[in-house]
């Protein structure tokens, strides 16, 4: 059996990424990442590897973006306001096709906005973010064991596609001290024919996002539309809980989802048959499970930390004919399993 | 005599480098990027780094100069190519990235950047090109444009009361303990042209002996931008960048001054 070892999800997001073979960190303190990048700097140059703390986000991101050029497994994480700051290279990075893999723990509010756990960069993290036509996978741990878990697999898939990978987790997520099982170390790692490794008995590569003409970006970009979807197809990702026999469905994701499952097994004690879907991949999102299950759920109540982004998805999938209802909190408050089951109840009647 | 003159047409006395490719360059007549690309080619073959060297471009007239070398090539965005120079450098010491960054780049929406990279002492290479002006833009103020001078941002020439004063990378810079190599040159002529060569050179020398940053800033000339006739624009850059830019080395440290007297560096 694995070895079980009590860790914040912040600290298994580190671990995660070192189990990955992350070669580089780049990052700048934002609470409530720190002591991600805190564990990082200790535990990477001992292992011969890159941890530098860079003069802000930005440049995190374009070190990230030139390391994972170099053909190396790079990562940043960062918080809300450094993750705006970093939608630009993300956004090159999408371009040039190159992988890479940011943790955003969230925090709340528009602006400096407070350092509690929220989910308010949703639409950041799923529709795009950058400028530009682009999508970045997007994973949504909902545990310690998650935030190993979730961060290895977004260096496989970043590699897989080409593409940065954001791991959108929360500041109470992050904080969270919970046993985690820990994970065996990626033996292999992908080769990367197309990196910047010195045009040596091959000729030069060139890692760019840039056309001169519309005629020729045009090929390019449709190539990355064809792989979003091919993201799409493969990777929708979600979990869950007592759907079978349910007639409302809630959804969250993420720390709000904890409180959901809390709330779905209190609703079933009262005789209310109350199931959740819990979203792990948000971008693709899985609007074809959603859709398939309004077949027979009649009532969908969404559970997020934020002001009602989710929520639009879910609309979207479920269509018109349903019932779709937000319990939320705001700000870095906690949601309660109280206050959703006060919501299930009043759904319910 | 026939004989002496065959043996002349045999002899490649002026050849393009290696290093650079044979394809014509997108720049405007009298422009100074194209002479410094062909430096840089010149400099990396003589010392034989093509295989190892990394152009990383940056966001002006010169972002697409990675198709003008044979070597890797990598886009950044708008100021940050020191950045990931450095992300390539830190993960593959044995590579040899430079940066080519306008004025706009560097000292402008870069500045962070740039100052962080010395400050860490990169070993990474940095070529900064100076031409007082937004070449790709058309011609807007740059962080480098004199005071008084006309731009089509500051109609009535640069006024200080609004905008400001030029910044001066070299002396700026030279305040960090991190670099190793600064210095600002010139392609006005000939001579200038030669002095720029082993600037360039010293620049990717210092990187190889692992000593840190090297900056070679390049006062050039963009005739477009500056509205003068290519040649004019030489006159124009002595007479007007050369006071307030002046020329020289502004930081070499020992490990450099020492590079500097191995024998045979040009
Ligand atoms: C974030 C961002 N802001 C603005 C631009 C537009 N832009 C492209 S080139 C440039 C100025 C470049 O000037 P300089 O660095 O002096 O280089 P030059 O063109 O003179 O060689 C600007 C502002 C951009 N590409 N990205
Ligand atoms: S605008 Fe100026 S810097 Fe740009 S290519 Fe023309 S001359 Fe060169």
């Amino acid at each position: 059996m694995a070895k079980r070892v009590l860790m914040s999800g912040n600290i298994a997001a580190a671990e995660g990424a070192i189990l990955a073979g992350c070669h580089a960190f780049f990052g700048y303190p934002i609470t409530p990442q720190n002591d991600l990048l805190e564990h990082m700097s200790r535990r990477l140059p001992p292992l011969g590897r890159i941890f530098v703390q860079t003069e802000s986000e930005l440049s995190a991101i374009n070190m990230v973006l030139g390391a994972s050029a170099a053909g190396f497994r790079a990562m940043t994480s960062t918080s809300g306001p450094g993750f705006s700051l970093q939608q630009e290279g993300i956004s090159y990075m999408a371009g040039m096709e190159l992988p890479a893999v940011i943790v955003d723990v969230m925090r709340a509010g528009p602006g400096l906005g407070s350092i509690g756990g929220a989910q308010g960069d949703y639409f950041q993290a799923t529709k795009g973010g950058g400028h530009g036509d682009y999508r970045v996978l997007t994973l949504a741990p909902a545990s310690a064991q998650e935030m190993m878990d979730l961060t290895m697999l977004a260096f496989e898939l970043a590699d897989k596609y080409r593409n940065p990978v954001v791991v959108l987790a929360d500041g109470f997520l992050g904080q969270a001290m919970e046993p985690v099982a820990m994970r065996e170390p990626v033996a292999e790692l992908p080769g990367k024919p197309w990196a910047i490794t010195g045009a040596r008995g091959r000729p030069k590569n060139v890692l760019n996002s840039l056309e001169l003409e519309p005629a020729d970006l045009e090929p390019r970009m449709q190539a990355l539309v064809q792989k979003f979807e091919m993201m799409r197809q493969n990777e929708v990702r979600y979990e869950s809980l007592d759907l079978d026999d349910a007639s409302m469905a809630i959804v969250a994701y993420g720390s709000a989802s904890r409180s959901a499952m809390t709330a779905v097994h209190m609703a079933r004690q009262e005789g209310l048959r109350v199931g959740l879907l819990r979203p792990i991949s948000l971008f693709p999102f899985p609007y074809q499970a959603l859709s398939d299950l309004a077949q027979r759920v009649d009532d969908f109540l969404v559970a997020e930390l934020s002001f009602g982004q989710l929520v639009e998805d879910v609309r979207w999938a479920v269509g018109p004919n349903h019932r779709v209802e937000l319990v939320n909190r705001l700000a870095g408050v906690r949601l309660s399993a109280e206050e959703i089951l006060e919501a299930i109840r009043k759904m319910a009647r | 005599m026939a004989q002496t003159k065959a043996a002349k047409s045999d002899t490649i006395l002026f050849a393009a480098p290696q290093s650079l490719e044979d394809v014509p360059l997108h720049y405007c007549p009298g422009c100074g990027h194209g002479i410094v690309h062909r430096l840089i080619a010149e400099v990396v073959d003589k010392l034989g780094i093509a295989d190892r060297t990394v152009c990383v471009a940056s966001v002006g007239c010169s972002a697409i100069n990675y198709l003008y070398f044979k070597f890797d090539g990598l886009e950044s965005s708008h100021g940050r190519a020191p950045a990931s120079a450095s992300g390539i450098k830190r993960c593959r010491p044995d590579l040899i990235p430079f940066t080519y960054q306008g004025d706009g780049d560097l000292a402008a929406i870069g500045t962070a950047e740039i100052v962080h990279a010395c400050a860490r002492g990169e070993n990474i290479t940095v070529f900064f090109i100076n031409n007082a002006i937004y070449g790709m833009t058309g011609g807007q103020m740059a962080p480098t444009t004199l005071v008084g001078m006309h731009s089509t941002s500051t109609p009535g020439g640069r006024n200080p009361a609004l905008a400001g004063y030029p910044i001066k990378v070299c002396e700026m810079l030279s305040t960090l303990e991190g670099p190793a190599y600064i210095a600002r040159v010139s392609i006005y002529n000939p001579a200038q042209v030669r002095r720029a060569k082993q600037a360039i050179e010293l620049a990717f020398r210092t990187q190889l002996a692992g000593l840190g940053l090297a900056l070679v800033e390049v006062l050039s000339p963009c005739p477009v931008g500056w509205g003068v006739e290519p040649v004019q624009a030489m006159d124009w850059l002595v007479e007007h960048m050369l006071p307030q830019y002046p020329l020289g080395e502004y930081k070499v440290t020992e490990a450099v001054q020492a590079l500097k007297e191995v024998k045979g560096h040009a």
